[in-house]
């Protein structure tokens, strides 16, 4: 059923008139032309496709658009604000934490949502939160190394 | 300079040898300093002048100082994670005297870069990367010609430092200005003098990747990432197994979605529209009936099956014979080794884009062999090869299997048919169902010892692994490696599509060769690290197995120990490594918890330490899986694991602690990195869990049930 929906959209208020059922990754790569969240597996297990909806972490393969009306959608593209980037962002480059960089974008996504949760988790607790995010290439270690060197630059005052 | 170096563009028309027109290929490039250079054995000198005025093909890649100074690479190899779009820049960088941050590397573009058979083996850097640095040094060479011109002065009496030539009274010209107005072409022809390692100052020295900064904001593209107005997206009916022909499809359903276009063309049925998921819903409202199929093996038979199917043995190696190494034998043992099928399973699916314009045919795919890819899209479209241009964007991971481009000719096929542009991404279901396997392969090995623990012989016979690291690294006085089939596969030898994937070959070899070496070790009563040092007599391999003991520290005993280590070592194609670990086997559930992974490697000159020690890192990640629970579940054409829910790929909560070490090694000539690492996985983590609980595995993946059995 087609329906209007209103909701922010990396900072931006946006509106469309769409099948309320279609899910917000496709609306997003598609409709909206922001490519950087990816489907890797369709069924929310890979989180290549992760993006934030009101600063929580969604898989948004599974995520029906209907359910973002009024809410606050932020991807990859809407994450560096004026140009400059957020300390995870910096740290996934620092510390090399990628390689094909296909998961980097949902892997940094959940990464900041963690952040905002937990600004100074241990490895383990890093391990945990990012565990049902797949890397192919295997830059797992780095990762998590970058994860703790933004946690260290956000608490130090060098966040944006 | 000789009047045959400054080219003219206009008055050349000819044909090249890549089947781009010579005009319009240096037209794309606009002015600037262009130079050309050859891979492999370079053609003899006369052959060459003849061949001076068309693009020859064994011209294989090329550089360009453009106007405003920036340097562009050319090369037919693709970025898929692996780093080579650092690491053959800081090559380019370093022999050109420039910047790291001014070389860019345009990868895979068919119209713009002469023609490459793939991205493969580990071998960009190993054979592109000598070249390159030759025509880099060759290019500096003219850009001091010219600035010797521009500055009045000699050429020895200039100096070069980060794109700015200077001479002595302090008077200097850049790259960029001496590039100005010029349309300059140079072969490669005469050799100019290379730096030598001890003066680099980009090369060899440890560089963060250079594509990063677009891949973590979202700006790096992938196949699936491009747009271009009027495209439609596909989704194709498949069938339920290999093998099954399509009875009747009925898409009534499928045809009230506004919008959507369907497409029968023989095998080919599709849903295409202008958003993805109203051609997926399209997909799932049409119903089809398939004869079944009628391949009877499964994940139980398939050892029996390839046995019986296997062609005769063919000799890989041998030396002396193996009778005379059994009578000097005092022990002798038998063993079987199998392993499953696995698959590649990038993040990225197989993805395509073709649109078929009045010009030409343009395809964005992801792709580890661009020109085989464009060929086929002109052989499906019956057009020439000329005619299509395929642009390589990011490739979301590749490992050996997208070498085939089933999915670039699909969308090629309903591009023709729908006269619109179109894309295929395949679903990750298609992607475990088309995927080129890992074969799965056994391989019998027999060997035997002297009293002095030393290996007599060593007889090893291969079905369908393939041969690479096949070669014993021990010293053996008598042994022969035969081998059946290939990891290719071919005929009706698999039931579906097998292929390389990440060291194709040597991980199924090298768990053999390893854990038949491990055997040895504990029959002759004496530690594991001992036993490969009494029967090593390779240089190269020693060196590595010392440094990986000096990094792992512990010492090793005789197995099984308790302690859960283990070791492997391997010679990849010329690189070579030794690996260590330490795992904990849970008795009660058969899980391997692995701990420890040290590796050290020796590969040659390195050229990026940093990006080396990434693919190693990842090698051994990406390894875990194929130890511990990788294997596609099927039966018959049918596979059964069709998603990440079943198939389980390594995860964060998996990782043990990671340490490499890179031996030194810099006069020998770069070996390839990304894939040697992950070859010896198979046998450190076996040993180490014989070490652990005293059973030996034959099997591939570890899985909690096989060590159950193993050590009831």
């Amino acid at each position: 059923m087609e329906r209007t929906i209103r909701f922010k959209l990396n900072g931006e208020p946006v509106e469309r008139t769409l099948d309320a059922e279609r899910k917000l990754l496709w609306v997003l790569r598609t409709d909206f032309g922001l490519t950087g969240a990816k489907y890797g597996c369709g069924i929310g297990f890979c989180g290549a496709c992760t993006v934030l909806v009101d600063e929580q972490p969604v898989r948004s393969c599974l995520f029906p658009v209907s359910n973002v009306h009024g809410k606050s959608i932020v991807t990859i593209e809407g994450l560096a604000k004026n140009g400059h980037l957020h300390p995870i962002q910096k740290a996934f480059i620092s510390n090399d934490a990628l390689q094909c960089g296909f998961c980097t974008p949902g892997m940094i996504l959940n990464a900041y949502a963690l952040l905002k949760k937990n600004p100074k988790p241990t490895r383990e607790e890093i391990s945990l939160a990012m565990e049902h995010h797949l890397c192919r290439c295997g830059s797992h270690v780095r990762i998590i190394d970058a994860i703790q060197t933004a946690a260290r630059d956000i608490e130090g005052g060098r966040a944006r | 300079m000789k009047e045959d170096e400054v080219f003219n563009p206009d008055t050349v028309t000819e044909k090249t040898g890549a089947g781009v027109d010579r005009r319009d290929f240096l037209k794309r490039l606009g002015g600037g300093i262009t130079v050309f250079f050859t891979i492999g054995v370079p053609v003899a000198r006369t052959q060459r002048r003849r061949q001076v005025r068309d693009y020859p093909e064994d011209f294989n890649a090329y550089l360009r100082i453009a106007e405003d100074g920036r340097v562009s690479c050319f090369t037919g190899k693709i970025e898929m994670g692996q780093g080579i779009i650092t690491s053959l820049a800081q090559m380019l960088a370093e022999e050109l005297e420039v910047p790291l941050s001014t070389v860019d590397m345009v990868m895979g573009d068919t119209a713009l870069c002469p023609y490459d058979s793939g991205t493969f083996g580990s071998r960009s850097t190993k054979y592109f990367g000598p070249p390159l640095r030759q025509a880099a040094a060759e290019a500096k060479a003219v850009l001091i010609e010219l600035a010797a011109e521009r500055l009045g002065a000699v050429r020895r009496e200039l100096s070069v430092k980060d794109g700015i030539v200077s001479d002595r009274a302090g008077n200097s010209i850049t790259y960029g200005q001496l590039a100005r107005g010029k349309r300059i072409e140079r072969y490669l022809d005469e050799k100019a003098p290379l730096k030598i390692h001890p003066q680099y100052v980009v090369s060899g020295k440890p560089k963060l990747r250079t594509d990063a900064l677009k891949k973590v904001t979202g700006e790096a593209q992938y196949a699936g990432d491009i747009r271009i107005p009027g495209m439609l997206y596909a989704r194709i009916l498949r069938p339920p197994a290999h093998g099954a022909k399509l009875k009747q499809v009925d898409d009534t359903g499928a045809r009230n979605i506004e919008g959507i276009k369907l497409i029968k063309d023989g095998d080919l049925v599709a849903a295409l529209h202008e958003f993805p998921d109203q051609a997926e819903k399209a997909l799932k409202r049409m119903k089809a009936e398939y004869d079944d199929s009628d391949l009877a093996v499964d994940n139980q038979t398939i050892f029996e099956h390839l046995e019986k199917a296997a062609p005769p043995a063919e000799i890989v190696t041998e030396k002396g014979s193996l009778e005379e190494g059994m009578g000097d034998a005092v022990q002798s043992f038998e063993s079987t080794f199998f392993n499953h099928y696995v698959a590649h399973a990038p993040m990225e699916t197989h993805t395509a884009l073709v649109h078929i314009g009045d010009d030409e045919v343009r395809v964005w795919a992801s792709t580890q062999s661009p020109f085989r890819a464009r060929d086929s899209v002109a052989e499906t479209l019956g057009i020439s090869s000329d005619r299509v241009h395929v642009i390589t964007p990011f490739v979301g991971g590749g490992f050996g299997g997208k070498n085939q481009g089933q999915q670039i000719v699909e969308a090629a096929r309903l591009a023709k048919l729908t006269g619109r542009p179109v894309q295929v991404a395949w679903s990750r279901e298609e992607e475990f169902f088309y995927d080129s396997f890992r074969p799965a392969a056994l391989i019998k090995a027999r060997s035997g010892l002297d009293r002095m623990h030393r290996i007599t012989y060593w007889d090893f016979d291969i079905y369908f692994a393939g041969t690479r690291s096949s070669e014993p690294i021990y010293h053996i006085p008598h042994y022969l490696v035969r081998s059946r089939g290939a990891w290719r596969g071919g005929g009706q030898t698999h039931p579906f599509n097998v292929g390389a994937w990440r060291g194709p070959g040597s991980n199924t070899n090298v768990f053999a060769m390893e854990s038949q070496t491990d055997i040895m070790a504990q029959a002759a009563g004496i530690d594991p690290l001992s036993f490969r040092m009494i029967n090593l007599t390779d240089a190269r391999m020693k060196r590595v197995l010392e440094a990986a003991a000096e990094l792992f520290g512990d010492s090793f005993s005789k197995s099984p120990s308790g302690k859960g280590y283990g070791i492997a070592c391997t010679n990849y194609l010329g690189t070579v490594l030794a690996t260590m670990a330490e795992v904990h086997v849970d008795k009660t559930t058969g899980k391997i918890r692995v701990d420890r992974v040290v590796c050290a490697q020796e590969m040659g000159e390195v050229i990026n330490p940093q990006g080396a020690k990434l693919q190693i890192e990842g090698c051994i990640t990406m390894g875990l899986g194929y130890c511990l629970t990788e294997e596609i579940a099927f039966s018959g054409g049918k596979i059964i694991d069709k998603n990440f829910n079943t198939y389980q790929i390594p995860r964060f909560s998996w990782l043990p602690k990671i340490e490499t070490v890179l031996v030194d090694n810099p006069d020998m000539p770069p070996q390839g990195c990304g894939e040697p690492a992950i070859t010896s996985m198979g046998a450190v983590i076996a040993n180490a869990v014989n070490d652990a609980v005293g059973v030996r595995m034959f099997t591939l993946p570890m899985t909690p049930e096989r060590i159950l059995q193993a050590i009831r």
